[in-house]
């Protein structure tokens, strides 16, 4: 069974914010559209994004980190906001795992974004449905595209490819391998939520100098000194001892 | 909806597909535009685009907010009668009239003294129009933003080995294997920058930030290396002091390719410390001459350079004749930074002394030890055939974090130094050139050099811009004092090669040194974010004599939107968006080349203008053709060119040059290229071919191209470059040796004023060194201790984007950045309203505590603040109750001292703006405050302008379904 998904790769997500608006300008225009702005150009602006990112520091100066982390639906398996809608609206696909919303049974009661515990759904006030990260299944599913760009807006647009999209349940995807081999974990696993997608973590690149690496006889400075001309002037061992 | 349909049959209406040039930055990637019924639908990165390869960041995925944001100015507009500049009100006028009223202005001026039109624009890559305009009008006061952006990267780095970051080149990622990156900003160079970095983490490269704050590409380094601002060139100096002590630097690079072994005079007289050469070329010209000597270690004895079996010393002193000492280059460096230790930079630099060895011993173990071979035959310029092309994988980027001080230029010779001994120029894994670089040292484009150079009615002999190469190259009265308004080329800022934009204003105000009649700006902000001082110039733009006309007669702005600067003209122009308009990134400017090759774009309408916008572009060819400026009429007087699409394409620099804006498709059939007739169809051909021009030059072009025999040949053959003489890295600078010689009074070049001696004297030194920043020197430190700085966030460029609905959801008000010690010490908690003050004035803002700061530095985001009401946003908007400007705090000139009463707050020898050298104090704000402090009247919509949508909006590109 297909289970879509994100893979986010914290280790080179540099917090452009490029997934945020690729994904709210496809959209907005898209079948999961519109997403609304409120107060577009007045006081605390908000609107409808179905991804965000969160930058957050751990640890103390100058031991400090600083993380850009970028969420949307984590298209859980076993998605707790599926049974707790009262219309149905809220389903996951059997067919690829996405999860979506249909707007037609929606009444905007909002027990889904209470179940989930990620925070990832975005109530529109206007239309009164609650709204959310579809993996752009209006592109990836879309033959008149190429098949290159049959990807999520936010896959296509990131510029460090943080962002794989794929199968999890194939172990030969991408995605799999990634999880598989780079350490790729799921948020809050307790919840038994079992979220679709997964993270990398950070790793870390070191170069290790020993000292003698420092010490070599091609050492250009070695061309630059004198080297010893004729006799030496002072006692050697020549003239105290005839062994 | 009932279901998704997951056909194509889920767009509905009319689509279409047009690719052009994104222009949300300065990065200029490729991007393809989907329209519905004739609306923007979805923008994205253009795949076969060899900039971003189909990846497209924030701000270029917002277009669609740009484009239809209220803030846009739709038609010309006039100053009403009897208002004030900065009141903002206008009356719309028709384009004739307001051609009318320039074209009667201009042809006065240029009539009388064409040096009374300013002409100064915010973007610096459309100037080759820009700056040949000038040239036409005769006026020598234009330039671009490059003073106050990053003038000491380039003028630092090409002054050096002839090239520069960003446009002009950069690392090569993809064999590095060591990664530097110092004081960048996010946008310089945005997306390729961001590929690179992921694909260089990727493959197991290391990474290490330097940079007083932790945000952006330093979130994602190997290691943070938390510095104090403005103190980089002391680290770096003491970098090189460390490599020079353990012998880690590249001897065989060094001796070839740089002046590192070439014998300097020290002989007291009018060629103390310049080189000592054997004979006066027969022809002179923008190169070096081969005429320097080595000191050859196998017969002891002073040879020719590049002499045959010679092999020369790096180190010693000697003695040509009994009254001439000599010592190469490189020993002078060694003397130079024999103190600069890495104890003494921990001092200076905050950075631990075990921390700056051991970066020093993985640049220089991993030049040394990881050396990439490539299997290309090269020949060099001395005929040296070379099996291959070999590199050091160490690779270094920098921006503005070192240029924006008053020291930038030393830091980033020493940079370009450090860069030099590791071998890593123009080879695999360091730094690559793009073309049309690398230029000679310095390049030849020279300004006038008196005020014979400017003539009514005539155009300049020369350029508005140049490159001096020696005191005589100033352009400066006989009593040495300035020509232009900006005062650049003078002594107080010699080698200003991009002009100083942020003393315009302060400088034709005052009249120092003299008044202008017209100041026309092209998208720069200079009534907010683009300015030092911002209260007060805005002030001074408003000025007025006791007469009561204004003390700068009449200011005419271009922009597309309703910036702060809008408000304060006389004139408004309305430009189009870049989605609306013809553009040419051109090899006579700042092309988008890679490291391969020459690469040249264009941009193409993807949608019609909007209300009565006009391109710029358009605005200067029809005033050049009203004005009968010679490049833009025919013989009889009659316009030569119908638009801006036809005078690129026709456009040669000289008739039958064959040189014009565009190098691709060049010749009647889009045979050739660089060079070529014009050619009809050439805009067609570059809209077929993803509106680029891509030339990748053969292998063995592509390497080591200040000394690559084939490459130089062949930039020669193609007009790129006059001399195919070798560029040997300026490791030692005659050029500043020259201005010093010059201001001891030991030679008969032109010399500097009484007043400028001392100063030109100390910061004209061949070889870098470290001082204070000029502002930090006249500071009181106990009671300024923290240094204040921006950062440029990704999702924003500049002041461009506060209008933009989607942008501004995430950068809608600005906080000062700290580190918890200085709330502690001041007694106020994060988020608390705080005053941060320097010696030029305060601003209330409020504050965030933060660890990924060095805990002497604060910081905010650049250009979030706003004036209320301007960009067409609610009085109530974030941006001007909570964001604030930084730029109140810093000043565009300096403390009077011993040198000048009105020297500006720049570098000494480019005049590079000094952003980051301000020195603050935080304390907290009075209880109760909860605006930003200052605050300006609000402006209203002005004529033209779309209503802001009030409550909300839902986008949703053409018709509904």
């Amino acid at each position: 069974m297909t289970q879509l998904a994100l893979v986010i790769d914290l280790n080179v997500c540099v917090g452009c914010h490029a997934c945020v608006t690729s994904c709210k300008e496809w959209n907005t225009s898209g079948v999961a559209g519109y997403l609304s702005d409120d107060r577009p150009y007045g006081e605390d602006p908000t609107g409808t994004f179905f991804n965000r990112v969160q930058t957050f520091e751990v640890g103390e100066y100058p031991h400090c980190e600083t993380v850009h982390f970028p969420k949307s639906c984590l298209h859980c398996e076993d998605p707790p906001c599926v049974p707790v809608c009262p219309t149905g609206a809220s389903y996951k696909r059997p067919e690829d795992g996405i999860v979506l919303v249909d707007y037609d049974k929606c009444i905007g009661c909002k027990y889904c974004s209470w179940a989930c515990p990620y925070g990832v759904r975005e109530i529109d006030t206007h239309q009164k449905v609650m709204k959310k990260c579809t993996l752009c299944i209006d592109r990836i599913y879309d033959e008149a595209l190429p098949e290159s760009e049959r990807k999520p807006a936010c896959v296509l647009a990131c510029p460090t490819s943080a962002r794989l999209f794929g199968d999890i349940h194939d172990p030969d995807a991408d995605v799999s391998v990634a999880i598989r081999e780079e350490g790729g974990y799921a948020l809050m696993p307790e919840w038994g939520t079992k979220p679709a997608n997964h993270y990398l973590p950070r790793r870390k690149t070191r170069i290790r100098i020993h000292e003698d690496e420092l010490v070599r006889a091609d050492n250009p400075l070695k061309k630059e000194h004198e080297r010893p001309v004729g006799p030496v002037r002072e006692q050697t061992l020549d003239d105290v001892t005839s062994w | 909806m009932t279901a998704y349909i997951p056909e194509s049959q889920s767009e509905t209406g009319v689509t279409e597909v047009k690719n052009t040039t994104c222009y949300m930055c300065a990065c200029r990637c490729g991007i393809r535009v989907t329209l519905r019924d004739g609306e923007v639908r979805f923008i994205q990165g253009n795949p076969q685009h060899p900039l971003n390869k189909g990846v497209i960041c924030a701000k270029g995925a917002s277009g669609i907010m740009k484009q239809y944001s209220p803030a846009r100015l739709t038609r010309p507009l006039l100053r009403k009668p009897g208002s004030e500049r900065g009141d903002a009100e206008f009356e719309p006028i028709s384009w004739d009239q307001a051609f009318n009223i320039l074209e009667e202005r201009l042809y006065r001026i240029r009539d009388t003294d064409p040096k009374q039109f300013a002409l100064f624009t915010g973007r610096d890559q459309m100037q080759a129009l820009t700056g040949m305009f000038a040239k036409q009008f005769g006026t020598p006061n234009y330039a671009a933003h490059g003073g106050f952006c990053s003038v000491n990267m380039a003028a630092g780095m090409i002054y050096t080995f002839g090239g520069s970051f960003w446009e002009f080149g950069g690392p090569d990622l993809e064999r590095a294997r060591l990664f530097i990156m110092i004081g960048t900003a996010e946008d310089h160079h945005s997306n390729p920058l961001k590929i690179a970095i992921s694909q260089f983490k990727r493959d197991g490269g290391r990474f290490i930030s330097i940079n007083p704050v932790r945000t952006g590409y330093s979130a994602i380094a190997d290691e943070w290396v938390p510095i104090k601002p403005g103190t980089d060139g002391a680290l770096l100096l003491a970098l090189i002091n460390e490599l020079i002590k353990q012998g880690l630097y590249d001897r065989e690079f060094l001796i070839q390719y740089t002046n590192a072994a070439e014998l300097v005079n020290l002989r007291e007289g009018n060629e103390y410390g310049m080189f000592v050469r054997t004979e006066v070329p027969e022809e002179e010209g923008c190169f070096d001459p081969q005429n320097k000597l080595w000191w050859d270690r196998i017969t002891n004895r002073a040879v020719l350079t590049h002499n045959k079996g010679a092999d020369p010393r790096l180190m010693g002193e000697f003695e040509l004749d009994a009254d001439t000492p000599v010592k190469p280059a490189f020993q002078l460096l060694a003397e130079r930074v024999k103190d600069y230790t890495p104890e003494w930079a921990a001092h200076v630099t905050g950075v631990p002394t075990e921390t700056i060895r051991r970066i020093a011993h993985e640049m220089g173990v991993v030049a040394r030890d990881q050396k990439i071979e490539l299997p290309i035959p090269w020949t060099d310029v001395w005929d040296n055939e070379h099996e291959t092309i070999t590199g050091n994988p160490v690779a270094f980027h920098a921006m503005r974090g070192l240029a924006a001080h008053s020291n930038g230029f030393h830091s980033i010779r020493a940079l370009s130094l450090l860069m030099t001994l590791l071998g890593t120029i123009d080879r695999p894994g360091g730094f690559r050139h793009k073309a049309p670089f690398p230029r000679p040292i310095p390049p030849c484009a020279k300004t006038g050099t008196g005020p014979e150079s400017v003539r009514p009615n005539t155009p300049l002999g020369d350029l508005p811009l140049g490159w001096p190469a020696e005191p005589d190259d100033l352009f400066v009265d006989d009593d040495g004092e300035p020509v232009r308004i900006d005062k650049a080329f003078s002594w107080e800022y010699p080698l200003s090669v991009h002009g100083l934009m942020h003393n315009v204003i302060t400088n034709a105000w005052r009249g120092d040194p003299y008044r202008i009649d017209t100041l026309m700006i092209f998208m720069a902000n200079m009534a907010w974010n683009s300015t030092m001082n911002t209260e007060r110039v805005r002030e001074m733009l408003n000025d007025k004599n006791e007469d009561g006309e204004y003390k700068i007669p009449f200011i005419a702005v271009c922009d597309a939107f309703q910036s702060e600067m809008v408000a304060f003209a006389d004139l408004v122009l309305p430009d189009t968006t870049y989605l609306e308009r013809h553009d040419v990134m051109s090899m006579l400017d700042r092309p988008i080349s890679e490291y391969d090759g020459p690469v040249d774009s264009v941009r193409i309408p993807v949608v019609p203008p909007t209300g009565e916008c006009k391109p710029f572009q358009e605005v200067l060819i029809e005033l050049g053709s009203r004005l009968k400026l010679p490049a833009f009429v025919s013989k009889d007087g009659s316009r030569k060119y119908r638009d801006y699409p036809d005078f690129i394409v026709n456009y040669e620099t000289e008739p039958g040059s064959g040189i014009g804006f565009l190098a691709g498709w060049r010749g009647k059939g889009g045979e050739k290229f660089m060079r070529g007739e014009p050619n009809p169809n050439q805009w067609q051909m570059y809209e077929k071919n993803n509106c680029v021009y891509h030339y990748p030059l053969p292998k063995s072009y592509q390497y080591m191209r200040n000394w690559n025999k084939g490459y130089l040949e062949w930039a020669q053959r193609h007009r790129l470059i006059r001399f195919a003489e070798p560029i040997n890295v300026h490791l030692y600078s005659e050029v500043l040796q020259q201005f010093r010689l010059a201001a001891q009074g030991k030679t008969e070049y032109r010399q500097p004023p009484e007043r400028l001696r001392k100063r030109i004297a100390t910061y004209f030194d061949p070889l870098p060194f470290y001082f204070d920043p000029l502002e930090s020197q006249q500071t009181d430190k106990d009671k300024y201790p923290l240094k204040a700085i921006t950062q440029r966030p990704m999702a924003m460029y500049h002041s461009w984007d506060s209008q933009n609905a989607w942008l501004r959801q995430i950068h809608a008000h600005n906080y000062l950045y700290m580190s918890p010690e200085v709330g502690t010490k001041g007694g106020f908690d994060d988020g608390d309203w705080v005053w941060v003050e320097s010696m030029w004035g305060r601003v209330r803002c409020m504050c965030r505590f933060s660890e990924a700061v060095e805990p002497g530095t604060v910081w905010t985001w650049n250009a979030i603040g706003k004036a209320s009401g301007a960009w067409n946003l609610e009085a109530a908007a974030n941006e001007s109750c909570k964001g604030f400007l930084l730029n109140h705090l810093i000043s565009e000139e300096l403390p009077p001292g011993t040198d000048g009463d009105h020297l500006s707050n720049s570098d000494p020898v480019t005049g590079q703006a000094a952003w980051y050298d301000v020195h603050v104090r935080v304390y907290k704000a009075e209880a109760g405050a909860q605006k930003t402090h200052p605050q300006f009247k609000t402006v209203h919509p002005l004529p033209g302008m779309k209503a802001t949508p009030k409550s909300w909006l839902a986008f949703f590109a053409g018709r509904r379904r």
